[in-house]
C-alpha cells in the first residue's frame, strides 16, 4: 500500500502554472491526503482565489502525476471546507515566490488593512521607497507597486 | 442542520439572487476590459469581474450540490424569467463615474453580505462566504479609494459623482428587494434577512460618504429598482443574456 507522505513527496511536482517554482504543497492549497485500505487516494484541494483559473489545470495535473504510483484510483476534491489564505504559504514556497521575484505578502491576523500595502520592500533591489499602483494586478493574487529607488515596476504576491 | 424542503427552496433562493447578481455584474465589469480610464483602472474592473464570476461559480456550484443543474447550465440555460439578479446590475456600464459608484455601492453590500453569511447555520454557504471575504477587502478598498478622491477632487469630478450616485442610489436599494423567502432564512439561522442588511448598509455608506460633499438622494417607492427577485428585469437583461448565451446556444457542450 502506498503511504500519504508518498503521495505528499509526489505533490511537490506539481506545480502553480503561473509561478512554476512553486508546488500546489508549498502555495498552502493541499489540505488533506488519505489513502483508504484499497489504495484509493482522495486529495483535498482549496482554491487560493475563488475564481482561479489555474484550478482545473491543477486538479488534472494532480491526477496524471499520482496516475503514475501504484494505487487503484486517486480523486481530488475541491472545497471551501478550508479557506485559503496566504499565512498559509509554507516557507519554502515564500522563497521560491521571492525567487521568482515577488515581493512576499506580510502575515497577518486575519485582517488586511490598506497601510500594509504600503512601502512594500522591493524584490530588486530591497528599498521599501516604493508606492502601491494598484491593488490589482495582472492575475487576482497579484498587487503592482512601484520602487522609486530602483525605478522598477514590481509585483507582490498580495496578502488575503 | 436538518433543514424542511420549504426551508431549503428558500435556500435556494437567496443563493440563485446572491449567483446571478455576482454573474451579471461580473460581465457588465468585463466589458470595461481595453476600455478603463487609465490602465490600471482596466486592470482593477478585469480583476474583479474575475472574482465576481468566481464567486458566481461557487455559488452555482452550491447550488448543484443542492440537486439543481450544473454551474454552466444554471448560468448560461435560464430564460431571463428564471434570473433573479437585481435591476442595478442589468444596466449597462454608462460612464465610467456610474461603474465606479456601482461597485461602491454593489461591493460594500457584497462584503457587508458574505461577512453576515459568514455565520450562517447553512455549513457549504458559510465555508464559501468565509471565502470571499479576503477578497472582497480589496474590492471595498478600492472603491473607497476611488470615491473619496473623485468626490473631494474638483468641480467636475464631483459633479459627475453626484449624478451618478443620483442614478445610482436608488436602483442600489433593488439590492435588498423584501422576499418571501427573508422570514425563513431568519428563522432557520440562515440568513439575517434582507432588511437588517440594508441597514447595515446604509450606516457604511453613510459613513463614507460623510467624509465627501457627496449628498444622498431623496428616494421614493417608485424609483426603487424592485422586480428583479421576482424575475421581471429591465430592457437591459435581454440582451445581455443573448450576448453571453451565443455560444452555449449553439452548442452547450462545446468545449473551450
Amino acid at each position: 500500500m502506498i503511504s500519504e507522505s508518498e503521495i505528499w513527496e509526489t505533490l511537490q511536482n506539481v506545480k502553480d502554472p503561473e509561478i512554476p517554482l512553486i508546488s500546489v504543497v508549498d502555495m498552502g492549497i493541499i489540505t488533506g491526503v488519505n489513502v483508504s485500505e484499497d489504495n484509493f487516494v482522495n486529495i483535498k484541494m482549496t482554491p487560493t482565489f475563488a475564481g482561479c483559473p489555474a484550478v482545473n489545470y491543477m486538479k488534472e495535473d494532480i491526477i496524471d502525476k499520482v496516475s503514475l504510483l501504484p494505487v487503484s484510483g486517486v480523486e481530488v476534491e475541491v472545497s471551501y471546507d478550508v479557506q485559503w489564505n496566504t499565512n498559509m504559504i509554507t516557507d519554502k514556497g515564500r522563497e521560491m515566490l521571492k525567487e521568482s521575484k515577488f515581493a512576499l505578502p506580510q502575515k497577518h491576523n486575519g485582517l488586511i488593512q490598506i497601510e500594509m500595502l504600503e512601502n512594500v520592500e522591493c524584490p530588486f533591489c530591497r528599498s521599501k521607497d516604493t508606492a502601491l499602483k494598484s491593488s490589482f494586478g495582472p492575475t487576482q493574487c497579484r498587487a503592482i507597486h512601484y520602487c522609486n529607488n530602483c525605478l522598477q515596476s514590481f509585483e507582490q504576491f498580495k496578502p488575503v | 442542520m436538518n433543514y424542511s424542503d420549504a426551508q431549503i427552496s428558500a435556500i435556494k433562493d437567496l443563493i440563485f439572487r446572491m449567483a446571478d447578481d455576482q454573474l451579471i455584474l461580473g460581465h457588465r465589469n468585463s466589458e470595461w476590459t481595453g476600455l478603463g480610464p487609465i490602465l490600471e483602472e482596466d486592470i482593477a474592473f478585469s480583476s474583479m469581474a474575475q472574482d465576481k464570476l468566481g464567486h458566481a461559480q461557487a455559488l452555482y456550484q452550491i447550488l448543484h450540490r443542492m440537486g439543481e443543474a450544473d454551474p454552466d447550465s444554471l448560468a448560461f440555460g435560464r430564460k431571463e424569467d428564471k434570473m433573479r439578479c437585481c435591476h442595478f446590475v442589468e444596466y449597462p456600464i454608462g460612464e465610467y463615474s456610474f461603474s465606479l459608484m456601482r461597485h461602491f455601492l454593489f461591493d460594500e453590500s457584497e462584503s457587508l453580505r458574505f461577512d453576515m453569511l459568514g455565520n450562517s447555520s447553512f455549513e457549504d454557504l458559510s465555508n464559501t462566504a468565509r471565502k470571499f471575504r479576503g477578497e472582497l477587502k480589496y474590492h471595498t478598498m478600492h472603491a473607497e479609494t476611488w470615491i473619496k478622491q473623485l468626490s473631494n477632487g474638483n468641480d467636475e469630478s464631483r459633479i459627475r459623482m453626484q449624478n451618478a450616485l443620483n442614478i445610482c442610489y436608488p436602483l442600489a436599494l433593488g439590492l435588498f428587494e423584501p422576499c418571501e423567502s427573508d422570514e425563513m432564512l431568519i428563522e432557520s439561522g440562515v440568513f439575517p434577512g434582507e432588511k437588517a442588511l440594508q441597514e447595515k448598509w446604509s450606516g457604511k455608506i453613510n459613513m463614507i460618504l460623510s467624509k465627501t460633499d457627496l449628498k444622498i438622494p431623496d428616494v421614493n417607492d417608485i424609483k426603487i429598482g424592485y422586480g428583479g427577485r421576482k424575475g421581471i428585469h429591465t430592457e437591459y437583461l435581454k440582451p445581455l443574456l443573448d450576448e453571453m448565451t451565443e455560444v452555449y446556444n449553439i452548442d452547450p457542450h462545446a468545449e473551450w
